[in-house]
């Protein structure tokens, strides 16, 4: 059981925990002043990724930023493709066509299963566990290949355009894509479930470790998984509907128990949910144009547009100023873990290392989106 | 009630001069690149056109009551942007409070300071998430929180001297 | 006994070999085993099956600078590898590998090997000491609490194997339980002893997993908290002999299970024993260690130092009090 304690004494010190550490998934740093191996003070140290995404976005047109999204989010790089296209579509007045928005759902939910499949991964190495990895890196693969065919690259996807998306999509897509459903619907109960779940030692390691209580949630701005682990109903494709989501009939899962484990099983749960949007999307799947006719050179009116998307780790906003030029004035990025860890801190008072590292796992960070 | 309209009515006391516009549509919301046209009030914008429910626009001195009836009203602080409006010498500060689920309301809080002296109070000691967000700010056009418990930078080096998102930044 | 130089020198090498065979290719299986169960192949490239993995291992781990950082104790930092490997192979020195297989019969040899795997934890505590380094220090203290506290149940479930054959010799035990499985102390029909004696080797297995810091036990090693313990700073051959130590304490503990358990090389049906009958059994036992560790997660360090204190000592305990009883009533 772990037991909050004060330190008794003095005698504590600093560990730096990365940049370079294998659980923090990427060049985070935090400060921990131990008392033996309980956390008396933890800090996180951001930046070491930082660059400036937000100046290069006033330096070059609108659609000269569409490369730069991907390479925040690389996990689920094309819900922050989709949320540049919808505020910029927002602000320039453009109507997306119907078959294009259909893409657009069943590309990025086939993204989300792919991040929440090597988040999955993740945490299971965070927690010691190397196998299952490999079982979610297999069934992550073809969500690549499939969307390679479509979209041209594996991880940092230039996807979307304002008014539609680059590539239409094929039979072989659509069959390709079904039949991952169904592979993956096979496996999920027998490598995921099964091996990790129900297993005794995963579940004594995230139970009742990391509580995130829902007013700490309001507190720190928390969105996504996590917040939904807290018993906080909030998804953005449900309560601020954007693009064709009300079309689908899909549940937002949602846990009160505010612990790791109803952070995971959200997230488990949030794959199924993708998988029924794919397949509603696929069966409605309208004809037509993939883009909508759109001028060369944007040039918005002038004004503040705000546009949110959820992405695999919270909401992800983007508030974009314009004064009528060919660039954006100012756009900043709304990153949903930057927010998420924020309160680390708070959250790992007296905690020992090992459940601290197994509840950063739990919140799921891409570093290069926290630091942009 | 819709909820921006409950918002609304508990913002409004704020600001007593009557300059809130009841006008609900596009001439309000235009924004402009003057950015001193409106004066301070809150307006209804069309969420579908810009994104945000309300506008508020306010002196930074009014920031903390603003900020503490949107905590009453159970909004959280979903982020911060500065904006720099160099041609009017003004710093400009977005704050953006959303609800976690039940209704639908986005407010957009904005203030002005001016870029020689850049101060505007903390929001800290309301919403903890303000923390990273303003150190952020800070980091990014020198914004001075006043009463911030530790404005440090964040994600630029610690050493750096330098405020990259102002328009007047040469690298 | 026999002895004469040439007896010496033959088992000299004789477990020298055995060790360094056993430390180069159990890493092999290691590897390949790991890959079956992960749905993949493992080595393949160098030799037929990859089984020359271990020689290219070995070449370049030698080859490598022997890396020793500003501010560590050097004498203790370049001895801890060494450590590592000593108490290891000593122990395989009073290993009965069949009955006439056995290099020393020592009369005491149970209290030898406990008394060596004690010094094996010293390895991992001066090397993490003397590293300087804090995720060393931690992953030292981490590896001495735990192996002092699997110590205490290890011996009771032991000391109901030694009443059961009266004798701390192993070669004694082995031959008390000759004659097929149902004289092996995990099966003993005799006197009713399988009613608690399997409950020892669980215990007793159990604890040899930790004893030996192997997942999900692994708390001195545990990468993804430690980065890699009290072998962070170790590079090239001070790293390869850890893991050639960490191996060969695991067949040492297959050993010792399969002499005080599982009926040393006796045959199950009681037909030929022999020394094939030892080495099947300890390989069985070596896969379940690779099995366990890629199968399941890591525990944490108090919860596995709660399993010991409150479940296995409590249980041991008991178990060595209604043995003895069995004993007595029979």
């Amino acid at each position: 059981m772990t037991v909050p304690i004060s330190p008794r004494h003095d005698e504590t010190f600093v560990l730096n925990l990365g940049p370079q550490h294998p659980a923090t998934h990427g060049v985070l740093r935090v400060k921990l002043t131990m008392d033996g191996e309980y956390i008396v003070k933890a800090e996180p140290v951001l930046g070491y990724i930082h660059r400036m995404h937000e100046k290069m976005a006033e330096a070059g047109t609108f659609a000269q930023f569409m490369p730069n999204t991907a390479r925040m989010d690389y996990l689920h790089a094309l819900a922050f493709n989709h949320g540049w296209a919808l505020v910029v579509e927002k602000a320039a007045g453009i109507e997306v066509p119907p078959r294009a928005e259909y893409i657009r759902v069943i590309t990025v939910e086939l993204n989300r299963i792919h991040s929440h499949l090597l988040w999955w991964a993740a945490n299971l190495l965070d927690l010691g566990a190397f196998t299952p990895l490999l079982y979610a890196f297999d069934d992550r693969e073809q969500v690549i290949d499939l969307l390679e065919r479509v979209t041209g690259s594996r991880l940092t996807y230039s996807y979307m355009r304002f008014g539609g998306v680059l590539n239409d999509i094929d039979e072989d897509f659509i069959a390709g894509t079904r039949a991952f459903l169904v592979r993956l619907r096979e496996r999920m109960p027998v490598f995921y479930h099964d091996l990790v779940t129900s297993n005794i030692i995963f579940i004594k390691r995230v139970k009742d470790i990391g509580i995130i209580t829902p007013e700490m949630c309001r507190r720190y701005g928390v969105t996504g998984p996590v917040a939904r682990g807290s018993g906080i109903n909030y998804d953005v494709r449900k309560d601020e509907p954007y693009s064709v989501y009300p079309h689908f009939d899909f549940d937002v899962p949602v846990f009160h128990e505010c612990d790791s484990m109803a952070r995971y099983m959200v997230r488990v749960q949030e794959m199924e949910q993708s998988m029924r949007i794919i397949e509603q999307a696929l069966d409605a799947l309208p004809d037509g144009p993939i883009m909508a006719k759109v001028p060369k050179m944007l040039k918005p009116e002038a004004g503040y547009y705000y546009s949110a998307v959820e992405t695999a780790r919270g909401l992800l906003g983007h508030r974009l100023v314009c004064n009528g030029d060919k660039n954006p004035y100012k756009l900043k990025l709304r990153s949903p873990t930057f927010s998420n860890l924020s309160l680390f801190g708070e959250v790992t008072q007296g905690m020992l290392l090992a459940d601290a590292l197994a509840f950063l796992g739990s919140l799921d960070l891409v570093i290069p989106e926290i630091d942009r | 009630m819709e909820r921006y309209e409950k918002t609304r009515s508990a913002l409004s006391p704020l600001f007593p001069s009557g300059h809130e516009s009841e006008a609900v549509g596009t001439e309000e919301s235009e924004a402009d690149s003057s950015p001193q046209q409106r004066l301070p009030g809150v307006v209804v914008t069309e969420y579908s056109r810009t994104g945000s429910h309300l506008d508020v626009v306010c002196l930074p001195d009014q920031l903390m009551a603003v900020a503490g009836v949107l905590e009453d009203e159970g909004f959280f602080l979903e982020s911060i942007a500065g904006v720099d409006w160099l041609e009017q010498g003004q710093l400009e500060i977005i704050y953006d409070f959303n609800l976690l689920g039940g209704d639908q309301c986005r407010v957009m809080v904005r203030t002005f300071v001016d870029r020689s002296e850049p101060v505007v109070p903390t929001l800290t000691g309301i919403f903890p998430a303000a923390d990273w967000h303003e150190r952020e700010t800070f980091d990014f056009y020198g914004l001075h929180f006043q009463g911030h418990p530790d404005l440090t930078r964040i994600l630029l080096p610690e050493d750096a001297d330098y405020h990259p998102l102002l328009k007047d930044f040469m690298p | 006994m026999e002895t004469s130089i040439w007896h010496a020198l033959l088992y000299l090498v004789g477990i020298l070999a055995f060790a360094g065979l056993n430390a180069a290719y159990l890493g092999y299986c290691e590897r390949k085993g790991a890959a079956r169960i992960q749905r993949r192949s493992g080595p393949t490239e160098v030799g037929y099956a990859g089984l020359l993995q271990p020689l290219a291992d070995g070449i370049k781990l030698m080859s490598k600078q022997l890396l020793v950082p500003k501010g560590v104790d050097g004498i203790i930092f370049r001895a801890a590898p060494i450590l590592a490997m000593v108490p290891a192979i000593t122990s395989m020195a009073v290993i009965p590998f069949s009955g006439n297989i056995q290099a020393r019969a020592m009369e005491l040899s149970v209290l030898l090997l406990f008394a060596l795997a004690a010094l094996a934890m010293f390895a991992i505590l001066l090397g993490g000491w003397a590293s300087g380094n804090k995720y060393a220090l931690i992953s030292s203290t981490r590896a001495v609490s735990q192996t002092l506290a699997y110590e205490i149940p290890m011996l009771f479930t032991v000391i109901t194997v030694v009443l059961i054959s009266g004798s701390l010799n192993l070669q004694d035990i082995a031959l008390d339980q000759q004659g097929g499985f149902w004289r092996w102390n995990i099966f003993r029909i005799e006197n009713g002893h399988f009613l608690t004696m399997w409950i020892s080797f669980l215990i007793f297995f159990i604890c040899t997993i930790a004893e030996t810091n192997r997942a999900p036990f692994d708390m001195a090693e545990a990468e993804s908290e430690l980065v890699a313990g009290f072998m962070t700073e170790y590079g090239s051959m001070g790293f390869g002999l850890f893991m050639m130590g960490e191996y060969l304490n695991i067949v040492v503990a297959a050993c010792l299970t399969t002499v005080l358990f599982l009926g040393g090389w006796d045959c199950p049906l009681g037909l030929i024993p022999g020394v094939w009958w030892f080495l099947i059994k300890i390989y069985i036992l070596i896969f379940t260690f690779i099995w366990i560790r890629w199968t399941f997660p890591r525990t944490q360090i108090y919860k596995l130092l709660n399993l010991n204190w409150k479940i296995l000592i409590p249980f041991s305990m008991v178990n060595l009090l209604i043995t003895a009883v069995l004993i007595k009533v029979f």
